[in-house]
């Protein structure tokens, strides 16, 4: 089991998380302009990243809050916890 | 190739079983080949086999990281069926199932299929209405398929719990009788035997480190054993796919995450069928071992590490009981995970990218090895021809940009 910095609560265990998939998902700004292709895109196709992944994450059995995290997707190692609206620490990557 | 038979036997047994051919060669790559097949699973193998076999391709290599079927052809629960809902997916997994029911004397290597039968329980009149959505669909697309009332359900699995003290009472089932369970590793095993047969070079312990793109084009892939030219590339990596693409500069609609299955000691017969239960997520049969091969839900986050949390095991083995109270002190003996690549829709990934020669098989997700011989079938005649079989035309990359996507969550069984 996985023990997660929850950046409001402190550490907890995995199984009071909700996993928000890929971070930083940038919706299109007008829906109705874009083709197809890049809606497709927003919508289905993620990095899928072997290795280093910036990644949201809920504490949905504790405080409720959303939150970021860098985690290694090979390891499962957490290098960072950030709050949303922020981008991810440089020095951990 | 040595054809296995009783006689064959009975002659090796004089020389104690010392003298059988190897079972394929092990060479070392040659430089340039017609196909490439990234991936040595029943799928890339299968894919081999047939493109020798049916369609006369001379030079074909499969390349494998690690060891024959040890990726998610030796992880799954091996479960066997082609009760799926929309018809795309009917056709596609009933003409997988086909080709399993004469797959052993095809290759003359016993994959120990065996059609026990797969039940799927409803425990609410909602589960049971989707379920028969589901029964009228496989009827409609020619699939046999029956409705189980309690007393017969009662007859079928006599050690369940199926009264209504339940915390979640069963009122019903299903059951395709064709579905089954066969031998993951012999599968893997027959097709590498028949392919290197045709000729086929089966390089192990050799990693795809890059694919090599020029205008748009495949030309060929670098190992960890030398660059190897080729015409075409069939990427066959399961959960690795996304990461095999990125490196021809594309992304997949996919995400991969491990799904753990789980095996008791070896007990004595007493479940002579496999049941699929979404409610309180149970995926139980025995093996002819006699260990129970319970699959467990997917982990919820992205990894390739091939292992997941422990906490998975346990809530599938909560939801086990409930449903079997009788094997509450039954040890497990072993626990172990694959990297599964799961699309959006629950539906594979299949037929030709966006660059030229590069063709991709996966998105398979948690049931993969069901479709391991058609899969195979349908992606060599959609390599050999470069264009997809009809069969796999609904499964094309496109079908996201279009929006026909294939829904198969419910009959995936796992979520």
């Amino acid at each position: 089991m996985l023990l997660i910095e929850c950046p409001f609560c402190g550490a907890r265990e995995e199984h009071e998380f909700h996993y928000g998939g890929q971070a930083h998902i940038i919706r299109p700004e007008d829906p109705e302009q874009v083709d197809d292709k890049t809606w497709a895109e927003y919508q289905y196709y993620r990095k899928n990243t072997l290795g280093l992944q910036a990644e949201r994450w809920q504490h949905s059995f504790g405080c409720g809050q959303w939150f970021n995290a860098l985690r290694c997707s090979q390891t499962h190692q957490f290098k960072a916890v950030y709050k949303m609206g922020e981008t991810a620490p440089e020095d951990r990557k | 190739m040595q054809r296995y038979s009783l006689f064959k036997l009975l002659q090796h047994s004089l020389s104690h079983h010392k003298n059988w051919q190897a079972a394929w060669r092990n060479p070392d790559p040659a430089s340039e080949y017609d196909v490439v097949i990234v991936g040595g699973g029943g799928h890339g193998l299968a894919s081999a086999y047939y493109l020798a076999k049916e369609h006369g391709v001379k030079r074909i290599a499969v390349i494998e990281k690690g060891w024959l079927g040890g990726g998610n052809t030796g992880r799954n629960t091996t479960v066997i069926r082609s009760n799926y809902l929309r018809d795309d997916s009917a056709r596609l997994y009933e003409h997988a199932l086909q080709l399993w029911e004469g797959l052993s004397r095809e290759l003359n290597y016993n994959v120990m299929f065996s059609q026990r039968g797969l039940i799927n329980l409803a425990h609410s009149h909602h589960e049971m209405s989707t379920l028969l959505q589901r029964h009228y669909a496989m009827i409609e697309n020619g699939i046999e398929s029956e409705i189980l009332n309690m007393k017969q359900l009662q007859k079928w699995l006599p050690n369940a719990n199926l009264t209504g003290s339940a915390r979640y009472p069963v009122v019903g089932g299903i059951v395709q009788r064709r579905g089954g369970t066969a031998r993951h590793d012999a599968v893997a095993w027959g097709y590498a035997r028949s392919a290197d047969a045709l000729g086929v070079d089966i390089i192990q312990q050799c990693e795809v480190q890059d694919l090599i793109v020029t205008n748009n084009e495949i030309k060929g892939v670098e190992t960890t054993k030398g660059t190897i030219k080729a015409g075409k590339v069939l990427l066959c990596a399961a959960g690795h796919s996304g990461h095999l693409t990125k490196m021809a500069g594309l992304d997949l609609p996919m995400v991969s995450v491990p799904l753990q299955a789980l095996v008791s000691e070896p007990m004595k017969p007493c479940m002579d069928t496999i049941i699929n239960d979404s409610t309180v997520h149970a995926y139980i049969s025995q093996s002819d071992k006699g260990e129970l091969v319970i699959g467990a839900s997917n982990d919820q986050y992205l990894s390739y590490a091939q292992r997941g949390s422990w906490e998975v095991n346990e809530e599938t083995l909560q939801s086990i009981l409930e449903l079997y109270p009788v094997f509450s002190r039954v040890k497990m003996m072993r626990h172990w995970a694959g990297v599964v690549d799961i699309t959006p829709d629950r539906s594979p990934l299949m037929g030709l990218c966006d660059v030229k020669g590069l063709y991709i098989d996966g998105g398979w997700g948690t049931g993969g090895f069901k479709a391991t011989p058609g899969a195979g079938h349908l992606m060599a005649d959609t390599v050999a021809n470069d264009k997809a079989h009809p069969l796999v035309s609904p499964f094309g990359l496109d079908r996201f940009k279009t929006g026909r996507l294939i829904d198969e969550g419910a009959a995936s069984g796992v979520h």
